[in-house]
């Protein structure tokens, strides 16, 4: 045995204390639901880890009611320091118990150990530290003195950074006085109930976050409640464009981060090894579930097959398998479902004429799995090329001139992320202007950042998460009436009219 | 701009091979400054990425004993003496008493006048150049400085190979490669390097130190690197061990990506060491997992790497000793030399 096939060093799934079966988390306690109890699974072994509670619309009523009753008795009559209190108490419990959510997500979503503890996990933590620092200093935020919460947040997330995608939700919507429903991906619940535990732990008052498990029918419940008064969701644009049509003509306040289909781009002048590891963490980084993945390599035309040449070394010495060992790169795909969808859209791209190379991995037996692919002479009009297959498949395009990377970067109904490789500053900066995209990464790629805004274009959504900009989706500024007692969704007209004042003022 | 007449340099072989035989320092700066630059957040992000690596059970067992197998068991004191550097080798020979088992050092560094006496002291485990035994290293051309004529370099470096050394360490002058006189620290390792030649006609094998604490920036680091290797470097090596800081993970990375550059080019194996700094297990371990992954592992031999350290080894023999006997013993148990 070389030494390159590290002994391993797998990290034990016995430190989780996990119940066989997990309620919903309703007013401050975990309680039934009345669907169909459900499995959650391990995409890396198929066995079972836990039953999840599924939430009906009955359930989702409850938590709503809660919801509300909470924010009108407690959480927005409790001053803003004090709200931070709590928030500083939930990121030190996601440190002290970061080993155990660490082992919880790999185990759950597929994704590695490595990914968990070094990404995942510090940033829910610096996520609620960062939003608690602004519970008090909410007149600072850009809307005018004095902003007020909107009310109850219901919240839809996705599977791809479970914990991660709960805290940038959570985060901003409590320190800016909201009280939160939000609903986990079906295929990843877990740690959203670690969290609740966190939440009785932090000894938050019952019914500020409840958390209801569930399909998409739960997630539907959800959005459409006529009680909840902003509606916030990540996750596949084709279910956001349904969310924005049962949101229309209410008075909910609507934020979406959806797809994406990213340029990343290599110019000839590149640090070329970082670059290198650039392209590798931006559409190989959790299996390319990224919504902002670098999924479009756009490399200049003169240094390609150096660089396709350097990637695929690179690529072999990419480690698959077991997410609990800390020394593998890449885990399993989350679900036989999005498995299936990476799968099919690859066979187009070989069907469309894109010559695909396969880094050499052993494929474990049981589990969802599918090894780092490359598509080389892609065209812009290939599928591949267009459409978010949101896994580990990176397809490759040419250019020229730095005119066509921008003409060919833009060339998407996408628009959250792109990456400009270079060592010249004012090519970057000159790019970055031209670029349609919410964040643009310069010379790295996935890095991610409390305090900095992110978020789309087009059709990868509206609304920002993170920084400032982040409070500005749960709160109105002062003249937008907030919430009252009133239960039913305002209607568009008293919306406008309040706009109307805003301005006048 | 003003045309330069062009300064030729000397015909070293891989120079020539690459840039072509007019060998000019015109050719030799256009090369080094073609070269792609290093973003420096990336490199030590993906230096911090490998340092994450978590060795365990018999991948630890084989990399504790790489460790040992390709250390340079290093004294380089202005109060060394004869009966210092006899201690240093009876270590090096025998590095842990309580374990006949555990492997022999590749070889000590010292310096050049101390070599008569590492050589007898070796006895006939010197491997003089040869697979078996122990190599005696020493470093050269008026180490750490370099700040001495080449004159007085190359008779440095002529001396200890006449003395039985059969590694010179040598330093560059960096004065000369930061004011840009790229072609005086070329000649100057050409020079070096034919100073090895003995008399048979064999060469004692030549590390060139860069000294990047000196270099101060990446984008230098990699240029001297390049540099060295077109020389004739037969390894090329971080630092003295004077300068703060010495080695790091991120600059034997970079310099690893440039070896391994080198490979791709011209299918030849240049070694690398990184020296000064590294003191214990854990870190060196993250040394070898760097370059398993950049170089790979056919890297890991005497021949291609080694450690410039003093204190390292005995930190690996106490973590060889508890993965042996399955608790952790102190310093007392293993010896001072």
């Amino acid at each position: 045995m070389g030494f390159l096939e590290y002994a391993p060093a797998p990290e034990s799934a016995a430190i989780l204390n996990l119940k066989a079966e997990y309620g919903l988390f309703i007013d401050g306690e975990f309680v039934d639901g009345h669907g169909e109890v459900f499995d959650t699974i391990s995409p890396a072994t198929e066995k079972v880890i836990a039953r999840i509670a599924q939430a009906d619309g009955k359930d989702v009523d409850r938590a709503v009611a809660a919801a509300r009753r909470s924010y009108e008795k407690v959480w927005s009559r409790m001053s803003g320091s004090d709200r931070g209190k709590y928030l500083f108490r939930i990121a030190r419990l996601v440190q002290e118990r970061s080993r155990e959510l660490a082992v919880a997500e790999a185990l759950d979503n597929g994704k590695p150990i490595r990914e968990t503890r070094d990404v995942d996990v510090p940033l829910v933590a610096a996520w609620f530290f960062y939003y608690a620092g602004w519970a008090d200093k909410l007149e600072h935020a850009g809307l005018g003195p004095n902003p007020r919460a909107l009310g109850v947040a219901a919240q839809v997330i996705p599977w791809n950074f479970p914990l991660l995608m709960l805290a940038w939700k959570i985060a901003p919507a409590l320190a800016a006085g909201n009280t939160v429903v939000i609903k986990p991906a079906e295929t990843t619940s877990l740690t959203a109930m670690l969290f609740a535990e966190i939440l009785q732990q932090a000894e938050l008052p019952a019914g500020v976050v409840n958390i209801v498990t569930g399909p998409g029918s739960t997630g539907q419940a959800l959005v459409t409640h006529d009680d909840v008064n902003k509606v916030a969701f990540t996750g596949s644009t084709g279910v956001g464009r349904m969310i924005a049509r049962s949101v229309a003509g209410t008075s909910k306040k609507l934020t979406l981060e959806l797809g994406g289909k990213a340029a990343n781009i290599v110019f000839d002048d590149a640090p070329m090894d970082q670059a290198i590891e650039g392209i590798v963490n931006g559409i190989f980084f959790n299996q390319g579930h990224v919504c902002c993945a670098g999924s479009r390599l756009l490399v200049q035309e003169n240094v390609h097959d150096e660089v396709i040449d350097r990637l695929k070394q690179r690529l072999s010495t990419l480690r698959m398998g077991d997410p609990l060992d800390k020394n593998t790169d890449i885990g399993a795909i989350n679900s036989a479902a999005q498995l299936e969808r990476i799968r099919t859209l690859s066979d187009v791209g070989e069907e469309e004429g894109a010559e695909r190379w396969t880094a050499d991995c052993v494929i474990p037996d049981k589990g969802f799995w599918f090894a780092p692919t490359i598509f080389t002479q892609v065209s812009p009009a290939h599928r591949i090329a267009r459409e978010e297959i949101f896994g580990p498949v990176l397809s490759v395009i040419t250019f020229r001139t730095p005119a066509e990377a921008i003409a060919k970067a833009n060339n998407t109904p996408y628009g959250l992320s792109a990456g400009i490789w270079t060592e010249k500053g004012s090519r970057m900066l000159a790019l970055a202007d031209q670029l349609r995209a919410g964040v643009i990464w310069a010379n790295t790629f996935n890095r991610f950042d409390p305090s900095s805004p992110f978020g789309g274009y087009k059709e990868s959504g509206y609304g920002r998460e993170g920084g400032r900009h982040g409070l500005a989706a749960y709160l109105a500024s002062n003249g937008w009436e907030a919430s009252g007692s009133s239960s039913a969704s305002r209607p568009v007209t008293k919306a406008s009219k309040t706009t109307k004042k805003a301005v006048a003022k | 701009m003003t045309l330069d007449h062009p300064v030729a340099l000397a015909p070293a072989d891989r120079a020539v091979q690459l840039l072509g035989g007019d060998l000019t320092e015109k050719a030799l700066r256009l090369h080094l400054d073609g070269l792609s630059g290093v973003d420096a957040v990336g490199l030590e992000q993906r230096a911090a990425g490998l340092s994450t690596r978590s060795i365990k059970t018999s991948s630890k067992a084989w990399a504790l004993d790489t460790i040992i197998r390709t250390c340079d068991l290093t004294s380089l004191e202005g109060a060394d003496t004869p009966g210092t550097i006899r201690s240093l080798v009876a270590k090096a020979v025998t590095p842990d008493a309580t374990d006949p088992e555990t492997p022999r050092v590749a070889a000590v560094c010292v310096y050049g006048d101390m070599v008569p006496y590492a050589v007898e002291a070796l006895g006939s485990l010197h491997a003089a150049g040869g697979e078996s035994g122990i190599q005696v290293a020493a470093v050269a051309t008026a180490f750490p400085s370099g700040r001495a004529s080449l004159a007085i370099k190359l008779a440095d470096t002529r001396e200890a190979v006449a003395a039985g050394a059969d590694e010179i360490d040598m330093v560059i002058d960096r004065g000369a490669f930061l004011a840009g006189s790229f072609g005086v620290v070329f000649d100057q390792i050409v020079a070096v390097k034919e100073a090895c030649r003995r008399t048979d006609g064999t060469y004692a094998h030549l590390k060139v130190i860069l000294e990047t604490g000196e270099l101060q920036t990446y984008d230098n680091v990699k240029r001297a690197s390049w540099l060295a290797i077109l020389a004739g470097a037969d390894f090329i090596k971080t630092s003295t061990g004077k300068v703060s800081p010495a080695a790091t993970l991120p600059v034997t990375l970079l310099m690893l990506e440039v070896i391994r550059d080198w490979h791709r080019l011209t299918g030849e194996k240049i070694g690398m060491k990184p020296a000064g700094g590294i003191r214990a297990s854990k870190d060196a371990v993250r040394y070898l997992v760097t370059v398993a992954e950049t170089v790979g592992e056919e890297w890991l031999t005497p021949q291609l790497w080694r450690f410039g350290a003093s204190s390292l080894l005995n930190d690996v023999l106490l973590q060889r000793q508890k993965l042996r006997t399955g608790h952790y013993s102190g310093p007392d148990y293993v010896t001072v030399n």
